[in-house]
């Protein structure tokens, strides 16, 4: 459970995950040549087929925060190397630094405070290109601390959630953070403070089996992989053929884990609604509406049917 | 010679053979000096691999094997009021040296049938629902509890995922860090992932000498890093997953001996030291030290980072603690 999967270990970077290089790309999903500049107007999402692809954590704020207006917070923090994890040719300090290199990160996760519609909140954004966003000691501590400054700034918190789970080369420190983190939400929901976490692909292992799953309100984009064992395993365990699409977004809503699946061109109205609606006090005004949304279950049964928020053309 | 013995077993067995056959005093006293000599060898130099293969061992005493023996006037709890009852999951009320304790734990099983009804100790949601209601009722009733650690990992499986594995791990995480009773776990042969740490986020954790405890199985360990299970034995030594490693970063706080045989050969002093434990545990409890403070700062202080310059200034990659902040965290 707790550990990134073979196949993103084997392909470090991920990049073919996230948008290519070039003028043109082929989404990975509908296989239709595309203009890049037009996937990322859109968000990092496929005009065709809706396919969202993975973005950097300083991307991800970019998409859906005011302009400037983060703050990073504990940005030193990195992984430290409890096991002096060498095995052979493979060493997690050098691992550690070329995520570092390649993503211009300390760690998996960046913490801070942005304003979205003008609201404040604490912020917390994983980024899987870092060693498969795994949660070592230093991703568990910058949860805490984020818990802490949310607390004190009396903002609501919200997580952009990704991980292959807790990082092996920490060891059973790693697994630790699972308790650690889960009992920073206890210190949230002690103290009041609202807590939204929005699911990203992917998420799984022992950070989909703590902090990412304690949300207040869970939220996840479209067709993300989400779940707590890795599908291999499963399959390795129980020779069983399991079923299309399992462990996606969509799965985990129909089995009631998930509130809302939001496409990514929703996100930063339906988090704003959200932090209006949990913590009127800090609220600035909203806008007066020019036609009422919809609610309840007019978006479910958008929902309800797995592909049509994703494959619905953005006008 | 069977499989239950281990291969650095063998040498012990052979000697133990030759012993039952001398008749002549000083024989035997000098044999009895070289097999102690050798048993105290032998376990000394255990690799950690040896270790998870002693783990492992299906003679090992089993959760039902201490309960019945540590406690009286034992009485399950079935049932998660919202699914189902999960074997695997074993929950209840006794009286240990006439206290009431709640008790809650994985039963792995010792004969075949027993296992594959217990799934070997692998819970579904529902065990771990089950273990949730036992855990809220003691803090409700105000009971300490005791729970028995002894699990590969939480069950990987497309039912367990369709009933929320991974979100009811996190619920049971939250709910043992914020229990207002005190809590102490035993770790008995295999704590495997975060289904074993669901319920052993406990103000006290000691686990038997030859048990592990650990992130994930070598062979899974090995399989990611060079695509090759066989090489467990080097991922087991690199994951540091021993009682004295856990002991080390201050993960555990005691190691229950289990003598010289080791507890899959003679389950007596394991037992004990859990009796031991447990006693321990409750004089320490009636003194008011285990709070859910106590609980919270002691893990808040598990794990290790660095500080680093801003990766954007091309600093150096290696990683330079500052003075002000806790770099080494682990009581190691
Ligand atoms: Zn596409």
């Amino acid at each position: 459970m707790a550990f990134f999967s073979r196949k993103t270990f084997s392909n470090p970077g991920t990049r073919q995950k996230s948008i290519p290089d070039g003028l043109w790309m082929k989404c990975v999903s509908c296989g239709t040549t595309v203009y890049r500049s037009e996937v990322e107007e859109r968000l990092h999402v496929c005009p065709t087929c809706g396919h969202h692809y993975r973005v950097g954590a300083h991307d991800r704020i970019g998409l859906h925060f005011d302009r400037g207006s983060f703050e990073e917070t504990h940005g030193g923090i990195t992984a430290a190397d409890p096991l002096e994890f060498a095995a052979g040719e493979h060493t997690y300090a050098s691992r550690v630094d070329r995520a570092r290199q390649e993503t211009g990160l300390n760690e998996a996760l960046v913490t801070g405070f942005a304003r979205i519609e003008g609201n404040r909140v604490a912020l917390g954004v994983m980024d899987s290109r870092f060693v498969m966003a795994s949660m070592g000691g230093a991703v568990g501590e910058k949860f805490c601390r984020l818990c802490a400054d949310a607390i004190q700034a009396n903002t609501p918190l919200l997580l952009f959630a990704a991980s292959g789970g807790a990082r092996m080369q920490e060891g059973i420190l790693a697994l630790m953070q699972m308790a650690k983190t889960a009992d920073a939400v206890s210190e949230l929901n002690e103290a009041g403070i609202p807590y939204i976490v929005v699911l990203t692909d992917p998420t799984s292992g022992g950070v989909f089996a703590s902090f990412a799953t304690l949300g207040d309100v869970l939220l996840a984009e479209p067709k993300a992989y989400i779940g707590f064992a890795g599908a291999r395993l499963i399959q390795g365990a129980l020779h069983v053929k399991l079923p299309q699409g399992f462990q996606t977004s969509e799965y985990q809503y129909q089995n009631g884990q998930l509130d809302r699946i939001v496409p990514r061109s929703e996100m930063r109205a339906t988090l704003a609604q959200l932090v209006r609606l949990l913590h009127p006090e800090g609220a600035v005004p909203q806008e007066p509406a020019e036609e009422t949304e919809a609610g309840g279950d007019a978006a479910l049964d958008a929902q309800a049917e797995p592909d049509s928020a994703a494959t619905k053309p953005q006008s | 010679m069977s499989e239950l013995v281990l291969p650095f077993e063998k040498r012990l067995i052979e000697l133990e053979k030759s012993l039952s056959h001398v008749e002549n005093e000083a024989d035997r006293d000098r044999l009895n000096k070289e097999l102690a000599a050798e048993r105290e060898r032998v376990f000394s130099e255990l690799s950690a691999w040896d270790r998870v293969q002693l783990a492992r061992h299906s003679l090992r005493p089993r959760m039902l094997d201490y309960t019945a023996r540590l406690f009286l006037d034992f009485f399950e709890l079935h049932g998660d009021r919202s699914f189902g009852d999960d074997p695997a999951v074993v929950c209840g009320l006794a009286q240990f040296k006439g206290r009431t304790v709640f008790v809650v734990g994985q039963q792995k099983g010792v004969k075949t049938e027993e296992k594959v009804k217990r799934n070997f100790g692998m819970a579904h949601p529902e065990g771990y629902r089950k273990a949730m209601r036992a855990v809220r009722m003691a803090e409700r009733l105000g009971y300490p509890i005791i729970t028995f650690v002894d699990t590969p990992a939480a069950h990987p499986g497309l039912e367990a995922e369709e009933r929320g594995q991974g979100p009811v791990i996190a619920e049971t995480l939250r709910t043992f860090m914020s229990l207002k009773v005190p809590v102490l776990s035993l770790v008995l042969s295999e704590g495997g992932s975060g289904g074993a740490l669901a319920i052993a986020a406990a103000d006290r954790v000691a686990m038997a000498e030859n048990a592990i405890y650990l992130i994930c199985p070598p062979e899974r360990c090995a399989e990611i890093l060079w695509r090759d299970a066989e090489r467990k034995a080097e991922a087991a030594n690199a994951l540091r997953v021993t009682a004295t490693d856990l002991l080390e970063f201050g993960v555990i706080d005691n190691i229950l001996g289990e003598g010289a045989l080791g507890a899959h050969r003679d389950p007596q002093p394991v037992i004990d030291a859990a009796r031991a434990e447990i006693e321990r545990f409750l004089e320490d409890a009636e003194t008011g030290i285990f709070t859910p403070e106590h609980r919270r700062a002691k893990f808040r202080r598990m794990g290790q980072w660095a500080e680093a310059a801003p990766v954007a200034a091309q600093a150096p990659a290696t990683a330079e603690p500052a003075p002000t902040e806790p770099v080494d965290n682990a009581g190691g």
